[in-house]
């Protein structure tokens, strides 16, 4: 123990002895630990926005649909249950975050324009319930029930139409028979997202007035839920299963937007490859460090080695050193990045590129967000591999013949 | 012969601490090496995504009304569009311009309705400016620009359960904003690889399309397909030239027509600078401490010749000269490896997990293979070296301030 104490003090002192060495190398320590954690920061604030905006535009973690839909969007491609049948089920098993919906293909038209667009009966509340894209209303007012007369529109896509609040305008689609079946609808809102493509995207309508409209009353194309975090969708994925009991195809949404499933995955593996890069880029520095420490005190060791230290004694003393010059500069670096992200907290505008964030599916403001198991990893793999980086010169400097060290000039 | 003397002072300074040496000349070929590599990837793929993507469909330039781009509305239109089309591939002498319509319609075979967007294209000249054609994998596409035939995407033919000789139902407004109804057979169906892509198009011949949307002899916009996209800058004053004032008529570059495309590029580029920047500036950091020490170690000897003569500014010439061996030797060598390690994956094709479905979404294939171009072996490692001889400044700066008498009285 008292080995062990020693060699921590001299480790210490040792430190400071080439003071202008520790500092450059403090320094480097300390950008790349920044680097690490605020880059990995804003990749992260970027990459989680983006699965947000994906999750709420698809919506929800988890959807029930009838196994041909995914493949063939159309109406009559319905889920098996009614969806009177769907609320008592659900009720029963105790999911209050769902929402189910009528989803087909449809054309809108306005007296002058007409646009491809996705129809949506929805259930307003439920729809608030699942956080889907929609909701936040830019003018006018939301759908108030299910038997909303009114439609909800993209500000983008009203845009487009020349048409606006008050307004009507008809929408096309077919009925189960392949009959053409439309009606007129009055504009009554328009909504707001985080990408255009949504905006032009999605109408939205009372679900019972677009079951009407379509000749399916009572049945629905999806149904959508939602949970508390999109990394685990196990429980609830495996919930609604059961209640489906092998009817219906029930996806996760890494199954349902494979683009943004792999994102995540490799996310995960960019952040771990950053942070050893950056390692490797440093430990060329530690080593070279640790290498002149040793050659500077040859004589000093030879010497300690003579009066009786052990050799792990001196080894210990040159992985201390090491181990401290990386968690000063660890910490330095770890508030840095803390520190750097402070003003960026509402957000960094990056609307330059907007239309090229949009095709990785990504929004014009970057929120970096600091996660503490990235921190974690970050400290960890410098700290871990640092140690291994040290041991070379280290079992160098506890192998020196005591003599011939005392007496090198 | 003091050149000589110096240079060959700095080699020997060099190779005083091999380890030393080798260690910092590590750290640059690593990072070198690296940059190389990701810099050919990156360059590599972003030729290929815009090419991909403008080949497809786009083209380099597109001639329209100006607001049609943004709004796609139906009245926003190139008058006489065909004779236009003629013109500028006569007085241009380049065959890859076509004129193009397009128009949201609702597809309706026996079973199923889908709204799709629907382009009307000329028969003759499509195939030069888009890939579509080329990718029809049943039947043919039209030849007759006046024939009531349609092309549909593989998704969409599965989807209204049909297949090549049914007919199909459009229904659609036209220019004025009148009904526009048709009827039309199915003659060929294109497979792209991308589901969504294929499910929500559709081509027929363009004078069909005029006669079904009442165009009166006008589409939407004529698509132009320079020789290189480089020569795009030189073509868009010249197709400007042949425009007459009267229509008000527009010439927009592929860059105005696909803006993501360029602003992608920049963001993934301004994203990976950040990282190249970090990577330069520790292997910088590096140097100046290695620079650093063998200055302070040399304080003793430096006193010595210093009071023989020589000035602090040659010494610093001298220890610059040093960093520039090491730096230089960095530079060969990492470029040498990163070179090599990019030609073999240029042979054996580079991809990662997940990459084939993150590369769908920029139309890049999912195995790339990167390219060496001088660009690209030295773009990296020349920041590299830059930095190397920046961060031997302050080392070698700091000899002017050494007084020669306390220098020879320090110890080694």
């Amino acid at each position: 123990m008292k080995v062990v104490q020693i060699s921590f003090l001299l480790a210490s002192r040792n430190l400071w002895r080439n003071y202008r060495r520790t500092i450059i190398m403090l320094v480097a320590i300390s950008v790349g630990a920044w680097a690490m954690i605020f880059m990995t920061a804003l990749m992260r604030g970027m990459v989680n926005e983006m699965l947000r905006d994906g999750i709420r535009s698809l919506p929800g973690l988890v959807q029930v649909h009838n196994s041909a839909y995914r493949d063939d969007p159309s109406i009559n491609n319905l889920v098996s249950m009614t969806d009177i049948e769907i609320e008592t089920t659900f009720a029963a098993a105790g999911i209050e975050r769902y929402a189910t919906r009528v989803r087909v293909p449809a054309i809108i038209s306005s007296e002058r324009e007409s646009r491809g667009v996705t129809l949506l009966g929805v259930d307003p509340l439920r729809e608030r319930s699942i956080e889907a894209v929609g909701s936040v209303i830019a003018e006018g007012r939301g759908l108030e029930s299910i038997d909303d007369n009114g439609i909800v529109i993209g500000k983008k896509l009203a845009g487009k139409l020349d048409t606006e609040i008050g307004k009507r305008i008809v929408l096309m689609s077919q009925d189960p028979d392949n009959e053409v079946a439309d009606r007129g609808f009055r504009v009554v809102g328009l909504f707001e997202a985080n990408l255009a493509a949504q905006e032009e995207a999605f109408v939205f309508a009372g679900r019972t007035v677009v079951q009407k409209m379509l000749g399916i009353d009572g049945r629905v194309s999806e149904i959508a839920l939602t949970g508390d975090d999109y990394r685990n969708v196990e429980l609830l994925l495996a919930d609604t299963r059961r209640l489906m009991d092998g009817r219906d195809e029930v996806l996760s949404w890494q199954e349902l937007d494979t683009f943004l499933g792999t994102m995540l995955g490799v996310m995960d593996g960019f952040v771990l490859v950053w942070i050893v890069v950056i390692f490797l880029a440093l430990s060329f520095g530690l080593v070279n460090t640790l290498v002149m420490a040793v050659f500077e005190r040859v004589r000093e060791i030879g010497l300690m080695l003579a009066l009786g230290m052990r050799p792990s004694g001196i080894m210990l003393q040159i992985i201390f050193e090491s181990l401290l010059l990386l968690m000063l500069g660890l910490s330095i670096g770890n508030a840095l990045a803390y520190a750097s992200v402070i003003p960026l907290k509402d957000g960094l505008d990056i609307s330059v590129v907007a239309e090229g964030m949009e095709m990785f599916g990504a929004a014009s403001v970057l929120y970096p967000e600091i996660q503490v198991n990235d921190v974690v990893l970050a400290n960890v793999v410098v700290l871990t591999l640092g140690l291994i980086a040290s041991l070379s010169p280290a079992w160098r400097a506890s192998r020196y013949e005591p003599v011939k060290a005392i007496t090198k000039v | 012969m003091a050149v000589n003397i110096i240079s060959r002072l700095a080699w020997r300074n060099v190779w005083r601490h091999p380890r030393r040496t080798w260690l910092t000349i590590g750290a640059m070929v690593f990072s070198n090496a690296l940059l190389v590599f990701m810099i050919s990837i990156q360059f590599g793929m972003y030729g290929l995504m815009i090419d991909n993507t403008l080949k497809a469909f786009t083209g380099h330039m597109q001639v329209q009304a100006p607001g049609y781009k943004d709004d796609l509305k139906m009245r926003q239109v190139v008058p006489d569009a065909a004779t236009l089309a003629e013109k500028l591939r006569s007085e241009l002498k380049l065959d890859r311009i076509s004129a193009r319509s397009s128009a949201f319609a609702l597809l309706s075979s026996e079973d199923r309705s889908y709204g799709v967007q629907v382009f009307g294209v000329d028969p003759q000249y499509e195939p030069g400016v888009s890939t579509i054609p080329g990718l029809v994998r049943e039947g043919r596409f039209p030849t007759d620009n006046n024939a009531q035939e349609i092309v549909i995407g593989k998704t969409l033919a599965r989807n209204l359960r049909v297949e090549t000789g049914d007919e199909l139902t459009l229904l659609g407004s036209g220019r004025d904003g009148s009904f526009a109804a048709a009827v039309a057979e199915i003659v060929g169906i294109f497979d792209s690889g991308v589901p969504d892509f294929d499910r929500s198009i559709a081509e027929i011949p363009l004078g069909f399309f005029g006669d079904v949307f009442f165009m009166d002899h006008a589409a939407h916009s004529i698509v132009i397909v320079a020789p290189a996209l480089s020569a795009v800058e030189e073509y868009r004053p010249r197709v400007e030239e042949l425009l007459s004032p009267a229509d008000g008529l527009v010439v927009h570059d592929w860059n105005a027509l696909q803006p993501g495309l360029k602003q992608a590029i920049q963001a993934d580029i301004s994203s990976a600078f950040f990282m190249y920047g970090i990577l330069v500036i520790l292997v910088a950091f590096s140097v100046m401490n290695t620079q650093l020490m063998s200055v302070l170690e040399r304080t003793h000897e430096f006193g010595i010749v210093m009071s023989l003569g020589v000035t602090p500014g040659r010494l610093g010439r001298l220890v610059l000269l040093e960093t520039g061996m090491i730096a230089l030797a960095g530079l060969v060598l990492g470029a040498l490896v990163g070179g090599l390690i990019t030609l073999w994956f240029g042979y054996k094709g580079f991809s990662y997990p997940g990459m084939d479905q993150l590369a769908a979404n920029f139309n890049l294939p999912s195995r790339f293979y990167p390219q060496v171009t001088v660009l690209t072996l030295f773009l990296g490692p020349v920041f590299v070296f830059a930095g190397s001889i920046l961060s031997a400044l302050y080392p070698a700066l700091r000899l002017q301030w050494v007084h020669p008498v306390e220098a020879m009285r320090s110890l080694q």
